[in-house]
């Protein structure tokens, strides 16, 4: 029934296309020539370094992360059927911050911040799943409320540690709760992981349109709804940590990329899940080459740039559609 | 061909007791009316014999395995069930909506085919609806939408239809058209069973029918000889008239 190949060709070329501009431009703009070169393993090593030391990492860890939390954000959507989720709703990117925050308070930066963020994330992620499940039955709504109730716990202990921070350390931390990719400089773990999942959940696709129209009737067609719930819980953490642990917890693209889409592309997931990769991967390179380039050699956090960005187009396609 | 078989079937409605467990088969060819007033569980007992509630006690067989024991994949492609409530969830077309009735049938790989389109397509010719195939589901009238669900079981096909309440906001012609349709699926060595608020349709269609009573009591059995007036207005709480139309009765309440 659906074409996939036209809309996710149109986007994987987008894609393309983004990644180029993004490796072209800078503080040094390198003609398309000379990237072509540098790939070709020949080149200026100022060209080599600048490609492939800085910007190709940065560029790459970009995409992965945004393709992330795009499918992180359809994948919630689905789970809870509601329209407001993103992939921090269940609280885990509060739980990534104070991990990461706590770390920088610590006064210990670089892997440790990261490691601070994936430990958070992960107890964050245990807790609601413990606590949903509770001594009752599971439902979306008693998942959402428990995860919304635990990020605002998170968000008191975030403002908490800001509040009792040096002043010169606030900055740092600021970034990072805005999302930030100036240290993101290992694309390959977070593009490992969006391609394994593309393609663990493309097989899914069709039980997750039947799941969308609730339980019982997924349950009616064949659906097994709780390990399928289950695994899009589990499955959508360990994207949403993984990307907050690369770039910190930058908002937005998880839930406006998915609903752009949908408006665009209609609800069959086996064509929005991929088309959430390559969208959300594209945005969010577009955004975080915008920020190293505006007000160049000073750095913008990406998070004000994907919402900045994202708000007006959003809004646009809502208006539009009916 | 299919058979359901509850035995010594006790379903689990919080706070009541367990009253007559039930021991019923649905053979194919066979029509099965429910009824019970509201709160009975009418609902429960459907959603228990399809398998997507545990029942308090006792079993159900699906063709003399226990229905418990079958993958939810196995049990869809032999058994249908049109819900009395449905969730919308993100938007989608009426025909997207009849070809989720394919969905136990292809493997996780397979997009729906042309057989899989023409299956759905004349589901909605049959229900009247195949004008509407591109609309969205959320514009259409509840008449429409019910049709529509059972249209999206006419797809997938079973050999048991369980059908929850399923005239429900459908016009006289409508009402009648799907009785035919269940009747129908029954005659081609399907079985059905149904819950229904109507009387006079039950009387009409069904050849067999379970009366459920709202403390957990039940009886069950050819519908001529349940069709008692005493039996049924016991049943209600309300007392009724019979006349004979067309040599099928008809119940009207007293005021």
């Amino acid at each position: 029934m659906v074409t996939l190949a036209r809309p996710l060709g149109g986007l994987a070329l987008a894609a393309l296309a983004a990644l180029i501009l993004s490796v072209a431009l800078g503080s040094v703009t390198l003609p398309p020539g000379e990237i072509l070169a540098v790939l070709r393993g020949q080149g200026s090593p100022l060209a080599q370094t600048l490609i492939l030391e800085l910007r190709l990492p940065r560029s790459l860890s970009a995409f992965a992360v945004g393709g992330l939390l795009a499918v992180a954000g359809a994948l919630m959507q689905v789970l809870l059927r509601n329209p407001l989720a993103d992939p921090y709703v269940l609280g885990l990117s509060g739980g990534a911050s104070v991990g990461a925050l706590a770390a920088m308070l610590a006064g210990v930066g670089g892997l440790v911040v990261s490691g601070g963020a994936f430990a958070g994330a992960l107890l964050s992620t245990l807790l609601v799943f413990g606590l949903a499940h509770g001594r009752g039955g599971w439902t979306p709504a008693r998942l959402l409320l428990t995860g919304v109730v635990v990020a605002a716990g998170w968000g008191a202990m975030i403002t908490l540690m800001l509040a009792v921070t040096p002043a010169d350390r606030l900055p740092g931390m600021l970034y990072w709760l805005m999302g930030d990719l100036a240290y993101a400089r290992a694309p390959w773990p977070p593009l490992a992981l969006l391609l394994v999942v593309c393609l663990l959940v493309m097989p899914l696709g069709r039980s997750l349109n039947v799941l969308a129209r609730g339980p019982l009737q997924a349950a009616a067609l064949g659906v097994s709804v709780r390990r399928l719930e289950w695994g899009i819980y589990l499955g959508a953490s360990a994207l949403t940590a993984m990307a907050v642990t690369s770039a910190g917890s930058i908002g937005f693209v998880g839930l406006v990329v998915p609903h752009m889409l949908r408006l665009l592309l209609g609800n069959d997931q086996r064509l929005i899940l991929p088309a959430c990769a390559l969208a959300g991967g594209t945005l969010l390179l577009l955004a975080d080459t915008l920020a190293r380039t505006m007000i160049a050699p000073e750095q913008l956090p990406v998070g004000v740039i994907t919402a900045l960005l994202g708000v007006p187009t959003f809004l646009y396609l809502l208006y539009r559609s009916q | 061909m299919s058979r359901l078989e509850a035995r010594q079937l006790v379903i689990d409605i919080p706070g009541r007791g367990d009253g007559r467990a039930l021991d019923v088969c649905i053979e194919p060819g066979q029509v099965w009316g429910v009824l019970g007033p509201n709160g009975a569980g009418k609902t429960t007992l459907l959603h228990t014999l399809a398998g997507l509630r545990a029942p308090r006690s006792g079993q159900v067989r699906l063709d003399d395995r226990p229905l418990a024991a079958l993958g939810r994949r196995r049990v869809a492609r032999q058994l249908g069930l049109v819900f009395q409530e449905r969730h919308d969830g993100f938007p989608a077309t009426v025909r997207e909506t009849a070809l989720i009735g394919r969905h136990p049938y292809l493997s996780p790989w397979q997009m729906e085919g042309a057989e899989e389109l023409r299956l759905a397509e004349a589901a909605l010719e049959r229900l009247d609806i195949a004008h509407l195939a591109d609309r969205l589901v959320g514009t259409l009238s509840g008449g429409e939408r019910q049709r529509l669900a059972i249209a999206t079981v006419l797809t997938q096909a079973p050999a048991l239809w369980l059908a929850d309440e399923p005239t429900n906001h459908l016009d006289l012609h409508h009402q009648t058209e799907v009785m035919a349709l269940l009747a129908g699926e029954a005659r081609q060595g399907r079985a059905v069973m149904m819950c229904l608020h109507d009387l006079n349709l039950a009387a009409r269609w069904c050849d067999h029918l379970l009366l459920l009573y709202p403390g957990g009591e039940a009886c069950w059995g050819p519908a001529e000889a349940m069709l008692e007036p005493a039996a049924l207005e016991r049943l209600y709480g309300q007392r009724l008239a019979t006349a004979w139309v067309d040599g099928a009765p008809v119940f009207v309440p007293l005021k």
